[in-house]
């Protein structure tokens, strides 16, 4: 029964963000302020994964391609098209939930804790839509944007892997590249980021939230959020293949 | 003024408040006293609408605050100031920043008219100075002093304070009494104060609400507090020995009496004749 009684709550919570704000240069100033520890905060970590998951992806596909009928360009192709649906937005969503999920949930988990939601509350303000509407905001703005980031840093990582080793000369898999693109592949991808934006943000605010207890609740919640959102990108990854493609 | 009337809250099926009436005067400090797990944080939250009551009302100069939606409770909560137990100042935000918060969040005025502001509220707290500290630099009576002061930086009506004392030392405490008290009078604030300090209750307390077990066990005023002849408040109050023998010596000034056996060799000089015992009955 738990289980329906936090998706209720969830869904409560989600519907309570949306009430007029008290003062709205308050709340773009706190956008802002999310949009920089999420984006900017994630940003080195998303770029360290991307060259290395590009890399090791040129030299993986290298090491399966045995067949001389198979054309070199075409380990181009695979990594872009892996990178671009895959690894780019659901591995370093993944990543992210870990960075920026536990980072939110564990900073509305001390405020809860420390009784700072509550002194908000008794001020007057929203607090379901002063802390967590721009958090999720940010998300949804920042998150596809270092999806973007991270297919190209990929392709790149694939490239400079793949010269470096003698593996695929840079003409070669500039041109595979360009070979057979699906841009919808790209629509795809971004979608997919969108989606795992709402639950990275969303589901550890929930946590965050409505934590009870001290400073362990607050560990606790902060790793369940992580797991419980890195569930929901797998489980919604699957259903978004399953449609979309 | 505050009017609690009925008001009955329970977690799970165990009730923790039970039907406890009560009315708060403006210009007054208003004290909700009791052990640990009486009552008391549950019954302020549920004023201050933190916590929803399952039975009774909260009326608030004669508004029920209780059947109050949305915005009409947002305008009386932007009335009412509340110095937490921990303080709950903004981690991320500088002394400064935090006591300006409500200003920003609620008003449009100019940065400089919100700064005198808050320059001014830090002086009445005598806490001047500290503007650029963040509160993981500030002592725990320093945090005391700037939640009070952010608490009071809007001018509200209503002052809450849940063990303003807890964690300082006795002499801090007396600070943040006193100061209590003087802000209480000077804006004429109806001020409610949870504690279960004896030194706060006979310092700043005009009307006192004892709480025992979720219930409404006494109330009255400071004076009658000593006299009180309520067997689990005096349990309450007189833990201390101290305590004890300060009201037995009231009572010998103002009786002539000591209404129990206590030793009282300490404070009586040895050529006092000896005391009436007038316990019997009691």
């Amino acid at each position: 029964m738990t289980i329906f009684n936090d998706i209720g709550q969830y869904l409560l919570m989600i519907k309570g963000m949306f009430t007029k704000p008290e003062n709205h240069k308050m709340y773009w100033k706190e956008f802002i302020h999310q949009c920089t520890e999420i984006g900017f905060g994630s940003l080195g970590i998303v770029a360290i994964i991307s060259v290395f998951i590009g890399a090791v992806s040129t030299i993986q596909t290298a090491y399966q391609l045995v067949s001389p009928l198979i054309p070199p360009s075409t380990i181009a192709q695979i990594v872009r098209d892996t990178v671009i649906l895959e690894f780019a937005p659901t591995l370093v969503c993944i990543v992210l939930a870990g960075v920026a999920g536990s980072r939110i949930a564990s900073e509305l988990g001390n405020m809860r804790v420390s009784e700072q939601i509550d002194a908000l509350e008794i001020m007057g303000v929203n607090t379901k839509t002063y802390l967590i509407l721009p958090k999720i905001a940010a998300a949804l703005l920042m998150i596809p944007l270092l999806v973007v980031i991270a297919m190209a840093l990929g392709i790149w990582g694939g490239r400079l892997a793949g010269t470096m080793s003698g593996i695929i000369s840079g003409n070669i898999y500039d041109k595979g590249l360009l070979e057979f693109f699906v841009p919808y592949n790209v629509i795809f991808a971004l979608t997919k980021a969108y989606v795992f934006s709402f639950i990275i943000s969303s589901v550890p605010a929930f946590y965050g939230y409505y934590v009870k207890g001290g400073a362990l609740e607050i560990g606790r919640a902060s790793t369940k959020a992580v797991v419980v959102s890195c569930i929901l990108i797998l489980f919604a990854d699957y259903i978004l293949s399953a449609l979309l493609l | 003024m505050i009017e609690v009337k009925n008001i009955k809250k329970s977690f799970d099926g165990k009730v923790v408040i039970e039907d406890v009436s009560a009315v708060m005067k403006a210009g007054q400090c208003n004290l909700i006293i009791g052990s640990s797990g009486s009552g008391k944080t549950v019954l302020q939250k549920c004023i201050v609408g933190l916590f929803e009551p399952d039975y009774g009302e909260v009326l608030y100069s004669g508004q029920n605050f209780t059947e109050m939606k949305g915005e009409q409770k947002t305008e009386i909560r932007k009335e009412i100031g509340m110095l937490f137990q921990g303080s709950a100042l903004f981690d991320s935000l500088n002394v400064e920043e935090n006591i300006m918060f409500p200003l920003s969040m609620f008003t449009n005025d100019p940065h400089k008219k919100k700064l005198d502001r808050v320059n001014e509220v830090l002086a009445r707290v005598n806490l001047p100075g500290v503007n650029k500290k963040y509160p993981a630099e500030l002592s725990g009576g320093m945090k005391k002093r700037v939640a009070l002061a952010r608490a009071i930086v809007l001018n509200p009506k209503y002052l809450f304070c849940d063990e303003p004392n807890s964690g300082l030392d006795p002499q801090t405490s007396l600070v943040i009494d006193k100061l209590i008290k003087e802000i209480t009078l000077e804006f004429n604030m109806t001020t409610v104060v949870n504690t279960h300090d004896m030194n706060s209750v006979m310092e700043i307390g005009d009307y006192i609400l004892y709480m025992y077990k979720g219930k409404k066990e006494w109330e009255g005023s400071k004076k009658e507090i000593i006299f009180s002849k309520n067997q689990l408040l005096n349990e309450f109050i007189f833990a201390s020995e101290f305590l004890q023998d300060a009201k037995d010596m009231r009572m010998l000034e103002e009786t002539g009496k000591i209404p129990n056996h206590r030793n009282m060799d300490l404070m009586l000089d040895k050529d006092t004749p000896p005391i009436e015992d007038t316990s019997e009955g009691e």
